[in-house]
């Protein structure tokens, strides 16, 4: 059993919980993922780590209920309950984890954070920053309000750059329109990491190539063990089937078929819709 | 005259019935039945079917002591060489095993092994509740935790047939055993992949589980050895002095066809561990799945049976689509001939070119060409080719390929020094020793994809290999 040691709303649908399970909190790495099953009759439910302490034997994973499990994880469970099952850490870690000094001391890295994808950003950011490697964080979302992790990254990056669609907070427009208008300030970045909702990413996407940003994206899709078993992951990129677990969850954004991945994404709509009335 | 007799059927649920629920198919033997199946072995003096038998199950031995309604002691001579009865007897390919050897069959029916191991198994379940609490004493010592201080670890990655059977003898050597499993519920392939309606998971696995538990042997699950932790980190920093690796099958195969990653393509694995694992036939349970008003399966062998006859109860008219003939079904024959009373479809010499899509990206039908066979090939059997002109559709909502599976690449690729074929699967030599001193290895993930049974006896080979390695390396 895993115990909730802290649970938070961070806006009025996202909710941060920081979970014991000292195994995972010892071995993971920025990029990785979880699988979490909150009880009995939940499904396993893929989450990227936002942040782990190896000391505390604590991990901490963000979750926006969409189907029933993560409706159920989010409303049924407090501080003090225990989740029934966390495994991990799943999938690679980011491929800068990997990095010679040298390789390290040539980025400049600008990551396009988004909806949920927000906060799995934050250990990517807190890693380069740590290594000396200049980060740029660009955060968007529809609202003011729903935008979250301000304060958790003014202190891992260089520069914060908050957007809002309506204006209401910081820049007015998306992510990419920030980014395009950074770059035309004379901003230069030698890679870009997008995290957040498929078509965030796909649009992150088709900006950075027209800038000629290379851009790393960490595609959420659909898993059922998460450990490179059941195929529910895969995706092509550059025209080849990829498992998001084990191949994953980071791919190269110039290759990754997102209309694809998105389409497979809504696979069990349907279902859940029925789920969600029950 | 034993052999007069003919062989004694076991009761089955109806097929009309069964093919609306997920109870098991087979109801085994009573007693009666069992003595009187039981009555029919001839006791060969040098027996075909213990050869047959990849763990040497003392059949003859046992089928005696049934017919001596010695059942206990049937039960204790089966529990020497199989740590699994319950489950073999059901889903062990008895026809080209110990039953496939019986003298018997050569002129007539084999001696029904399988149901008899599994009626000695269930019988034992149902009747052991007194003796247990009887013996509980005895057995303590074992699962106190200070027996253990002293006892050498031994980790075992995986808790499915090759796991547990090692795990099983390792214990009873003495060795203080740990099972990693990477999913929430211990058994692999007999939890995620088998249905219920062949094997059930509350009457007949958790039973063999607890056995095993009932050992000493602990199960952790939720670890995934090369991610949670590595075999460098348990050998070198939990104190583990040999590991045996039984992690089994791996990622799904599919065929390399257009339409592929259509919505309504799955593999059997992830439609089997969603209802198997995951329930989520079970109304209680949250689990999505999608079958939809007719599924093609694509395959011959028992995971095909299994997707099929799991779509069927999930309420699809139900295709099998093998590029073969009926006679080169690689499935357990029981399986087939259920499969067909149920009223399952099956299309044989019939290939898969291409999936077909709607406007919306979800099958709608599979697009095929009729296959004849030719010479043979490398394995021996004859090659299917295609007969020119032949394509044809099969209109679906749901295709699921059950193709088979390549290694899981997590535990080669975070271990130094463990050696894996071209294909994936890890180097073993015949007593499961990898490339890796202290590292063993066996199972789908040595073999690739395998039965139960070999799985156990490649399990049980490690484990009398690991206990000599360990005595050559002393304390």
């Amino acid at each position: 059993m895993f115990k909730i040691l802290e649970k938070k709303m961070l806006n009025p649908t996202i909710c941060k919980m920081v979970v014991e399970a000292p195994r995972i909190a010892k071995s993971a790495k920025p990029g990785q993922f979880l699988i979490v099953r909150s009880d009995e009759p939940g499904e396993r439910i893929p989450l990227t780590i936002s942040d782990f302490d190896p000391e505390k034997g604590t991990v901490t994973i963000v979750i926006q209920p969409i189907g029933a499990s993560t409706r159920s994880m989010v409303d049924d469970f407090s501080e003090g309950d225990c989740f029934a099952d966390v495994a991990g850490p799943l999938g690679n870690p980011s491929e800068f984890v990997g990095m010679s000094p040298e390789e390290l001391a040539a980025q400049r890295v600008v990551f396009i954070a988004g909806g949920l994808g927000t906060a799995p950003v934050y250990p990517q950011a807190k890693w380069l920053h740590e290594h000396g490697v200049p980060v740029d964080v660009i955060i968007g979302a529809r609202t003011k309000e729903l935008l979250i992790y301000e304060d958790e990254f003014k202190s891992v990056c260089d520069n914060l750059y908050m957007c809002t669609d309506d204006g209401s907070y910081g820049f007015k427009g998306v992510g990419t329109a920030r980014l395009e208008a950074l770059v035309a300030e004379g901003k230069s970045y030698t890679k870009a990491v997008a995290i957040g909702p498929m078509i965030m990413m796909k649009f992150s996407v088709l900006t950075c190539k027209k800038l000629g940003i290379p851009i790393v994206v960490s595609m959420n899709t659909l898993m059922v063990d998460g450990t490179g078993m059941c195929g529910a992951c895969r995706l092509s990129v550059g025209g080849v089937t990829k498992f998001a677990c084990v191949d994953g969850p980071e791919f190269d954004g110039y290759l990754v078929d997102f209309d694809e991945a998105m389409r497979r994404s809504a696979q069990y709509k349907a279902e859940e819709g029925r789920a969600n009335a029950k | 005259m034993p052999n007069k007799i003919p062989r004694v059927p076991a009761r089955e649920q109806d097929p009309k019935v069964r093919a609306h629920n997920f109870d098991e198919v087979c109801y085994g033997y009573n007693l009666e039945e069992a003595q009187l199946e039981a009555s029919r072995c001839l006791h060969c003096k040098n027996p075909r079917c213990v050869t047959a038998c990849p763990v040497s199950i003392k059949i003859p031995e046992f089928i005696g002591q049934v017919l001596a309604g010695n059942i206990a002691g049937a039960a204790a001579t089966i529990a020497e060489d199989s740590s699994l009865p319950a489950v073999c007897g059901r889903v062990c390919p008895q026809e080209t095993q110990c039953e496939g050897s019986c003298i018997l069959g050569i002129k007539g029916e084999p001696v029904s092994i399988g149901k008899l191991e599994r009626f000695v198994a269930d019988w034992t379940f149902a009747n052991a509740s007194a003796q247990e609490t009887a013996c509980s004493a005895e057995n303590a010592p074992q699962s106190d935790p200070a027996a253990h201080r002293c006892k050498r670890k031994v980790a075992v990655i995986g808790s499915g047939p090759a796991g547990l059977a090692c795990a099983c003898d390792l214990a009873k050597a003495g060795y203080d055993v740990t099972i990693f499993e990477a999913l929430h519920k211990p058994g692999g392939v007999l939890e995620y992949g088998i249905p219920e309606f062949r094997l059930p998971k509350e009457k007949v696995l958790k039973h063999e589980i607890d056995e095993v538990r009932s050992l000493g042997v602990r199960i952790e699950t939720d670890v995934i050895i090369g991610r949670t932790v590595t075999i460098d980190s348990l050998m070198d920093n939990e104190g583990f002095e040999a590991v045996f690796v039984g992690t089994g099958a791996g990622l799904p195969k599919f065929m390399g066809i257009p339409g592929e990653n259509l919505n309504g393509v799955f593999s059997a694995n992830e439609f089997l561990t969603r209802n198997n694992l995951m329930k989520a036939f079970r109304d209680d349970y949250r689990t999505p799945i999608h079958a939809g008003g007719s599924v093609c399966v694509v395959g011959g062998g028992n995971v095909a049976m299994d997707a099929a006859r799991t779509a069927l109860r999930l309420g699809a008219n139900t295709t099998i689509v093998y590029r073969r003939t009926e006679v080169e079904l690689p499935a357990r024959k029981e399986e087939v001939h259920h499969a067909k009373e149920e009223g399952i479809d099956f299309q044989m010499l019939t290939n898969p070119v291409e999936i077909l899509g709607d406007e919306r990206g979800w099958v709608r039908a599979l697009k095929c060409v009729r296959m004849q066979l030719g010479d043979p090939d490398e394995s021996g059997r004859r090659r299917p080719v295609e007969v020119p002109g032949s394509e044809f559709e099969i209109p679906t909502e749901t295709v699921i390929m059950a193709l088979g599976t390549s290694p899981n690449p997590l535990i080669s690729r975070t271990t130094a020094g463990l050696e894996t074929t071209k294909r994936g699967c890890l180097v073993a030599d015949e007593s499961g020793a990898t490339t890796r001193p202290g590292v063993f290895a066996g199972g789908d993930a040595v073999t690739g994809a395998a039965t139960v049974i070999l799985a156990m006896g490649a399990g049980r080979k490690a484990a009398a290999a690991i206990d000599a390695y360990l005595k050559s390396k002393n304390a």
